[in-house]
């Protein structure tokens, strides 16, 4: 009776995957090149800063208070300022996605803000097809209204009417680049596709070029199949982690905050759901063009759209939210920004980390009911 | 019985075995309707209620040092906005710090002491408010939020105040135009048709040459007399027919299923459809005839659709990446047709617009298509 | 020595149907007995579909029997698989090996599966390398190894810690006869060392060789035993036909029609005949063989179990029969003109040079690589030739290729139809794309169907029905437009002997409607159908003639004047090793070390 696990069944196996996942260009692909893309992706293309908005500018009215207003409008850095008195081009520019707003000030501006107890009025349109941009506009050009009107009463030409001021601070990111939460967010996607994508081929590959009938055919115990299985592309996933990690810090400077231990403890952890996953559908589909289809709607998009990255669990509709709670890379991102950004914050590293064991470990259990040693 | 003149078969007959069989090799089998079907309705439930950049449901905590009436005033107006889920009182300031390390909150509000006493005497009152910049975008969102608030509250403040002869002397009045109560969906919706008929076609499309490659199907097909360029229409033509079938679907969703407005022309839309959906199938036709199995079209399309996707102004505006890569993505037909698609349905977009914005689109089919079949006929031998 | 290493007893196995409904569940092997002594070669033969497979996976421990016993080595394969996987060598029918992984890599793997001592093991290997004689590519992918050598080398793996029992599934399936036959030395040798060996094949001359034969049909053992017992069963019943005025192929249809012959098969210029039991061979009824020479010779394996199969198919082949006259013409139907095909410094095919005349089966055959694929393809006009140019039907290959291939019909082996569309579907498409529409194309399929019995299948998808109604279907489509030009690639590899006739009985008939035939094929029974071979060796013709022209040709090289008991497969090996032997001695490089 051969024994559950022999060293060197491990090793053979072990080194076989390894040479199979170094000669194979889509392992490479996979592996390496897709996670460079990503990070690039989301270092440079997807950017949530709204750095320069392009803004139209109507200025009714010639008073000296118009003119410092519009001034200040073109001078602000968030805009970039068309100055027109051409209502419908500007318009036309609106429905063209040209500009993202249009700021007029009326003809009787300077006359309402010089007459005391009359408020003039400045007049905000915005584009409210892409509702994200325009609540930016509207923020940002009441930004610059309140500095202006605060430099004017510094001038002493206006009553200043006192009120809240507001100061916010925006800790472990001050300067508020999207990049820094993005590039560590987006780990988890690329995580998740090593794990899940690339190993969701590899049983099914073994399948269906007949190499698992010889396999089984000898020896081999499930758990040696396994644990060799899985091992080479824990190692790639670490290694691809270590890539991007080292862009993040070296290319698009993310701070690092916390401990290089902490972080491949995290990356290690999330590897097993994930590794589990692919796993377990290649050895439940048998079939290589379907386990990637599979693997790409219940691991890759789910974890690019429902893990928090982008788009803010807590607004999703109940249901949603529900579903999220079963996606791993929820809680791989929070710990794992919280590194990069913050350090080591161990009631948000320790819990997360568990929870990801905890997924591995059903994962592996299910694994081992459907892999058996049959044909049948 | 005369012996066929093989010259003179008509090309359109033998297009027409192609396509259905095309069709057929699609539709026939039950996996092959399901991936046709499940993933574009698992997309379109997904990011139409999973892909908001609005923040609802915001965590708050907040440290009284004040115990006035404008701090009680304030943290009401907060928890009576439907942004807010929680605003939690706190004692200390490390245990502001704590909820925003921990994520238990996303900000964090200190009202100092003398704060009611310094607006009601019409002296600035300094708020200082701390945010998780972890979260950025979430924390930008939730301040503009907060600043909303404080502002109305300065503005009601002031109103009062008004009576006793003192006024703001400007305010700002923000509408907003094609959606003025800025419905998410709105926006998600109109951008879902681009991208999920585009994820669909370009699968079935990448799949069809590699598939015969791998089943070794290409080479009897190559052995009878169609042409290059008619297997290739053949070829374009159920992907076309599945893409359009694919935005007829969601547009009638977004229209009767989720209540967006369909403001502009129908015609104007579909005519920039066709030259969409031609992009997209030579981009389609291209990986597969550079591939040899239907992994590597699969592999091929997800090398595509991933920065198509996250490059087209749908996740985050396209101004802001760098100038280089804006140029580069100016090739993404999804980019073009995505201005196209909210323009037509939520700002009535006039033809000039349109047509501008289908210049591109013609001018990348007519390229992805003929690389695709210059590719076509080099990978024969 | 009759030492039995592994048994099967009242061995059932049921696969349940796709369908899940129990009615459609299939029977693969029902109550079955077998035995596989010790130093000896059991063969497993039968038609397709018969459970050949399905009887070695049981015996290799890959699937439980729903009822009967199988022991290995005294162990209950059901009851303990584990340690029967010690004491098993297994082959698949794909081989098993890791196509990413070199030769010597694959064997360091099985090595330390199967725990082959660290001491034994260089001496293993030096062994099994010797005897597979791929010392020279340790380094090389098994992927990028010729058919041969990826088989050698998967027996070599199956053969790491010397098992008790050696299970081989269709090892010689498209192999060429070199290999084929190295192969069978090999194990062969392998029973001195007292292994027990199950070889299940299709190739009945392999199956005469062994010890014992089983063959199975339709999940059942129609016969276990020695196979010189089966073949006896044919004893003076077999007889050669030659010196007949008629056409062969026309001779042979009316001898398949006439009462009391139960088959026959073209061996070159002569016909050979297998007359049923309490029969008076003689050539009486059979047309245009009434001058004939009836000369009774041994009788092979096939004859016993083409006999015990119940015959061959009948004389007439009902596609044929609807088949349009092609008009007689004096221009070749197919021209090879000086073709050379060239990829970068590799030279495939060089300077082909051939013309077919309406009406005449030519057949390709070569090793593996040797270059007859590459000018069959240039042929069809799915390769252009780097010099030199062909026709096909008149139309040259440069300029006309759309009209050439107009005029073509095309079958590949494994029968590339869409196997996801249903028969009706396939029938549909091919006709389409050949430009048939309407009538003509709902008469042509209808008849189709018809004659070639495929009604019951219409709605089923191609790539599950039947392996016989695959190739009927497959021909179908590819004469769907009634070509004058047929292009034949390893048309029956892997197909059993049943089959295989059946198709031949089609082509027999199509060739005397005035169809030209180019086939290439691994077959020498194939081989013999033709009317003329070029053989092709290191891109080169090296023969070129008649079969028999060949034979006599290779019989004489080898120093054997009975060209007679000569056979194609004989002809063909000693054709290469001949064209090995000149290259050597002109190669000047060799001369100078």
């Amino acid at each position: 009776m051969a024994s559950a696990l022999s060293s060197r069944r491990l090793r053979a196996l072990f080194t076989k995957e390894m040479l199979q996942v170094l000669r194979d260009p889509s392992t490479i692909l996979i592996a390496v090149f897709l996670p460079i893309m990503l990070v690039f992706l989301f270092g440079y293309g997807v950017s949530l800063d709204t750095s320069v908005v392009r803004l139209g500018l109507i200025q009714q009215s010639s008073g000296s208070a118009s003119r410092s207003l519009a001034a200040s409008y073109a001078n602000s850095p968030y805009f970039d300022v068309t100055q027109s008195n051409d209502k419908e081009a500007l318009f036309a520019d609106l429905t063209a996605g040209r500009i993202r707003g249009i700021v007029t000030i009326a003809s009787d501006f300077d006359r309402r803000y010089a007459a005391s107890g009359k408020t003039a009025q400045i007049e905000i349109v915005t584009d409210g097809s892409n509702p994200s941009t325009a609540n930016f506009v509207s923020a940002y050009a009441q930004g610059v209204h309140a500095q202006w009107l605060a430099s004017q009463s510094a001038e002493g030409k206006q009553t200043q009417s006192g009120g809240i001021q507001v100061m916010p601070q925006f800790w472990y990111n001050t300067a508020l680049t999207s990049r820094n939460f993005l590039v560590p967010g987006s780990f988890a996607v690329i995580l998740t596709m090593i794990g899940s994508l690339l190993t969701a081929l590899v049983v099914a590959r073994e399948w269906e070029r007949g190499t698992m009938e010889a396999l089984i055919a000898t020896p081999v115990t499930i758990p040696e199949f396994i644990i060799t299985k899985m091992t080479p592309y824990f190692i790639l996933g670490l290694i691809a982690a270590t890539i991007c990690t080292l862009m993040a810090v070296f290319i698009f400077d993310v701070p690092f905050r916390g401990s290089i231990l902490a972080l491949y403890i995290l990356y290690a952890a999330f590897l097993m759901p994930a590794l589990g996953q692919g796993l377990l559908i290649s050895a439940a589909l048998r079939n290589q063009f379907v386990a990637s289809q599979v693997a790409l709607l219940t691991a890759f998009l789910p974890a690019f759209l429902l893990s928090g990255l982008i788009f803010e669990i807590s607004s999703m509709p109940r249901w949603i939210q529900a579903i999220t709670y079963a996606v791993p890379a929820r809680y791989l991102i929070p710990p794992l920004q919280s590194l990069f950004l913050t350090g080591n914050v161990w009631p948000l590293l320790l819990p997360n980390i568990a929870i990801l064991l905890g997924f591995g470990s059903l994962f592996f259990v299910l694994i081992f009911r459907v892999t058996r040693k049959s044909l049948d | 019985m005369a012996a066929p003149a093989f010259t003179h078969w008509p090309a359109w007959a033998r297009m027409k075995a192609l396509v259905i069989k095309e069709l057929l090799a699609i539709l026939r089998d039950k996996k092959g309707r399901i991936t046709l079907v499940a993933p574009p309705i698992l997309q379109l439930v997904l990011f139409s209620y999973a892909s908001t950049l609005a923040v609802e449901n915001a965590d708050i905590v907040y440290l009284d040092r004040d115990g006035g009436a404008a701090t009680a005033e304030l943290v009401q107006r907060i928890q009576g906005s439907p942004n807010f889920r929680s605003v939690t009182r706190v004692s200390s300031e490390k245990a502001i710090e704590k909820a925003i390390d921990e994520q238990d909150a996303i900000a964090g509000i200190y009202f100092p002491q003398g704060f009611s006493a310094d607006l009601k005497a019409g002296h600035p009152a300094p708020l200082q408010i701390v945010y998780d910049g972890r979260r950025s975008n979430a924390s930008q969102i939730v301040s503009s939020y907060l600043g909303q608030i404080t502002t109305s509250l300065n503005m009601s403040l002031n109103a009062a105040r008004q009576d006793k002869g003192m006024t703001t002397p400007s305010e700002i009045i923000a509408t907003n135009a094609f959606n003025p109560n800025l419905e998410y969906l709105w926006f998600v919706l109109p951008s879902l048709i681009a991208m999920i008929s585009a994820i669909t076609t370009l699968s079935v499309t990448a799949q069809s040459v590699a598939r015969e490659r791998e089943l070794g199907t290409f080479d009897q097909l190559m052995v009878t007399p169609l042409r290059v360029h008619e297997i290739l229409i053949g070829k374009s033509i159920p992907p076309f027919l599945v893409g359009l079938l694919n935005s007829t679907i969601f547009i009638v969703a977004a229209v009767f299923v989720f209540d967006v407005p369909l403001q502009g022309s129908l015609i104007l839309l579909f005519g920039a459809i066709i030259f969409y959906l031609l992009s997209v199938i030579g981009v389609g036709l291209f990986i597969s005839s550079l591939s040899t199995t239907q992994q590597q079209a699969f592999l091929g399309t997800f090398i595509f659709i991933t920065p198509a996707v996250l490059l087209s102004g749908y996740a985050s505006p396209i101004d802001n990446v760098p100038y280089w890569l804006e140029r580069i993505a100016l090739a993404n037909p999804i980019r073009h047709f995505i201005v196209i698609v909210q323009g037509v349905f939520l700002k009535a977009m006039p033809l000039i617009e349109v047509l501008a914005n289908t210049v591109p689109l013609i001018i990348i089919s007519i390229f992805t298509l003929s690389a695709a079949a210059w590719l076509f006929r080099h990978r024969m031998e | 020595m009759t030492n039995i290493v592994a048994s099967a007893s009242n061995i059932t196995k049921i696969f349940d149907a796709e369908s899940g409904r129990k009615d459609d569940a299939i029977t693969a092997l029902d109550g079955v007995d077998f035995d596989v002594r010790a130093g000896e070669i059991t063969g497993l033969v039968g038609p397709d579909g018969a459970g050949k497979t399905t009887l070695i996976r049981l015996l290799a421990g890959l699937m439980t029997p729903n009822d009967g016993t199988i022991l290995v080595d005294g162990i209950d394969v059901s009851a303990d698989p584990e340690s029967v996987y010690q004491r098993i060598g297994y082959m698949p029918q794909r081989f098993g090996l890791y196509e990413d992984l070199s030769v010597q890599e694959n064997l360091d793997l099985y090595a330390d599966l199967r725990d082959l001592d660290r001491d034994e093991r260089q001496d293993t290997f030096a062994r099994l390398l010797d005897f597979t004689d791929l010392h020279r590519f340790t380094s090389r992918l098994a992927g990028n190894l010729s058919g041969g050598m990826k088989q050698k080398l998967g027996l070599a793996c199956a053969l790491i810690n010397t098992p008790k029992l050696l299970l081989l599934d269709e090892p010689g399936v498209g192999v060429d006869p070199v290999s084929r036959r190295e192969l069978w030395k090999m194990v062969k040798d392998l029973t001195t060392e007292g292994i027990g060996i199950v070889w299940s094949t299709a190739y009945l001359d392999e199956a005469e060789a062994c010890d014992h034969v089983h063959l199975l049909n339709q999940g059942q053992k129609l016969f276990g035993g020695k196979p010189d017992v089966l073949t006896g069963s044919v004893k003076d019943r077999v007889f050669r036909l030659d010196h007949f005025d008629g056409n062969k192929r026309e001779v042979l249809a009316s001898a398949l029609n006439r009462e009391g012959v139960r088959d026959g098969t073209i061996q070159g210029d002569a016909i050979r005949l297998l007359f049923a039991e309490n029969i008076i061979p003689d050539v009486s009824g059979i047309s245009g063989a009434e001058n004939g020479r009836l000369t009774p010779v041994a009788p092979r394996f096939e004859d016993a179990f083409i006999d015990i199969l119940g015959g061959g198919p009948d004389g007439q082949s009902a596609l044929a029969k609807d088949y349009r006259q092609i008009e007689a013409t004096d221009q070749p139907q197919i021209v090879a003109d000086r073709m050379t095909k060239k990829f970068g410094d590799f030279t495939a095919a060089h300077d082909m040079n051939f013309s077919i005349p309406r009406g005449e089966i030519f057949g390709l055959l070569g090793p593996n690589g040797a270059g007859k694929s590459t000018t069959f393809k240039m042929l069809c006009g799915l390769l252009s030739p780097t010099e030199g140019n062909g026709s096909v039907a008149g139309y040259d290959l440069r300029h006309s290729r759309a009209d050439a291939r107009g005029a073509l019909g095309y079958m590949a082996q494994k029968f590339s139809l869409y196997g996801e569309l249903s028969v009706r579907q396939n029938l549909e498409f091919f006709a389409g794309i050949y430009g048939l529409s309407g009538q003509t194309a709902k008469g042509r399929i209808e008849a189709m169907i018809d004659t070639l019995e495929l009604r019951p299948f219409l709605g089923s998808d191609a790539g599950g029905i039947p392996l016989g109604f695959k190739q009927r279907l497959a021909l179908c489509c590819a004469v769907m437009h009634q070509p004058p030009v047929l292009f034949l690639d390893e048309p029956t590899s892997g197909v059993d002997p049943t089959t295989r006739r059946e198709f031949w009985q089609h082509i027999n008939g199509l060739v005397e409607k005035g169809v030209t035939v180019l086939v290439t094929t691994h077959f020498m029974e194939e081989a013999e159908y033709c009317d003329r071979i070029a053989l092709i060796y290191r891109a080169e013709t090296i023969a070129f003639g008649t079969p028999d022209d060949l034979k006599k040709e290779a019989s004489a090289m080898a120093g054997k004047e009975d060209a007679a008991h000569f056979t194609m497969e004989d002809a063909f090996i000693a054709m290469i090793e001949n064209a090995d032997i000149v290259r050597e001695n002109s190669d000047p490089a060799k001369e100078a070390a």
